[in-house]
């Protein structure tokens, strides 16, 4: 039985950021490091948690089942093939989103944390009923963005949110970082998205295409291939979250040569 | 407001500047707005009000002034910018309207 289960949040207000992903890898990441964790699917409207690890057709059961006492947690629990350390909570039909209430998600996540080491919580986009249930039930959140105008305004907006909610503590990553854009000024710098948000860094995930493999695949990254830049920032963000001092990814590092020389002297800050 | 060499540049070549700035100016004044809760309607009639009230001690430059919400570390403030043309009370009016002369009021507002 675990006893100081870390219950976090992974939201970010706008859709299509990258919830679900980082949900899967960080289940994954933390898992391989012999922590048992539970990922639990809170997007009833649109689930896709169960896809993305390669669990969709293993499901027998629900939250949907346990909350209604037709089932015990343990039969719901999928377990991942590979990774034994980690299980699945799937979301129930979208229907419930018509009774469940935030005591409901209390009481799913309360039976989840005699069992676990870790409980992550796959948000939906959006600020409603969805987002407040699954804020009711965690403790500490994860913000993700991306380093655009849309995802960096409603990422605000939730961040006023948990704050007034008294969640904490909240982080940020920053994913889809795009190395040569920011070097060339054409997309918000890591800089401008801290300031402006006013939270700490857990990390940034580069713009990687294997992402779009691994979901194919329904594996997701961090499960296998190292090599990838994304999984590497995935295990990354996993270290620190169990406190190792990881530095940061210099994104402007990622890219070398004369090319990458010539964008970070212009960058220099002149005034 | 930090300018980069390559802002430099496209100045002096008069070429747009780079996006990342437009978007960060674009996102503080939205967020500003954002964290206030203000109205675009609710914050004119302020304004209004606001320069109706300074208007009663002093005459103000109407069309310098500006009245805007800027935030910064999630705390926004309400900041006013009126360029005073001559002072109203007592007798002592100031001979040369000084342009130069503002008056800002801030009053900080912390918004979670």
């Amino acid at each position: 039985m675990a006893t100081d289960t870390r219950v976090i949040l992974i939201c970010s207000g706008k859709g299509g950021v990258g919830k679900t992903t980082l949900t899967a890898n960080l289940g994954i990441s933390l898992a391989r490091q012999g922590l048992t964790t539970a990922v639990l699917d809170a997007d009833f409207g649109l689930r896709n948690l169960d896809l993305l690890l390669g669990l969709e057709n293993r499901i027998v059961y629900t939250a949907q089942e346990v909350l209604e006492e037709e089932c015990r947690l343990d039969q719901a629990l999928v377990k991942h093939k590979q990774e034994s350390n980690l299980s699945l909570l799937p979301a129930g039909n979208p229907r419930m989103l018509d009774w469940l209430k935030p005591d409901d998600m209390k009481r799913i996540v309360d039976m989840l944390k005699e069992q676990f080491n870790y409980v992550l919580i796959d948000c939906p986009a959006g600020v409603e009923d969805g987002f407040k249930n699954a804020m009711a039930a965690s403790q500490e959140a994860i913000v993700v963005t991306n380093p655009e105008v849309s995802a960096v305004r409603d990422a605000d907006r939730v961040i006023g949110l948990l704050n007034t909610n008294s969640i904490k503590p909240v982080q940020l990553v920053l994913n889809r970082v795009r190395p040569k854009m920011m070097a060339n000024q054409e997309m918000l710098s890591i800089e401008d998205v801290t300031d402006i948000l006013a939270l700490p860094l857990l990390g940034l995930v580069l713009e990687d295409e294997q992402v779009i493999v691994s979901t194919n695949r329904g594996e997701p990254l961090t499960l296998n291939s190292v090599n990838s830049p994304a999984a590497k920032c995935y295990l990354n963000i996993a270290k620190r979250l169990q406190g190792e001092n990881i530095p940061l990814i210099d994104p402007l590092e990622e890219s070398s040569g004369f090319g990458a020389k010539f964008r970070r002297l212009m960058q220099t800050k002149i005034f | 407001m930090t300018m980069t060499l390559r802002d430099i540049i496209n100045k002096l070549l008069r070429r747009q500047p780079a996006s990342a700035s437009t978007a960060r100016e674009r996102l503080q004044l939205v967020l500003a707005h954002d964290r206030s809760d203000l109205s675009t309607e609710l914050l004119d009639q302020m304004r209004k009000e606001i320069l109706e009230v300074v208007a009663k001690y002093v005459e103000i430059d109407v069309d310098e002034g500006a009245v805007s919400l800027e935030t910064e570390d999630r705390m926004t403030a309400l900041v006013a910018n009126l360029p005073i043309k001559r002072t109203m009370t007592g007798q002592i009016q100031l001979k040369e309207p000084t342009n130069q002369s503002e008056e800002e009021t801030e009053s900080t507002d912390q918004k979670s």
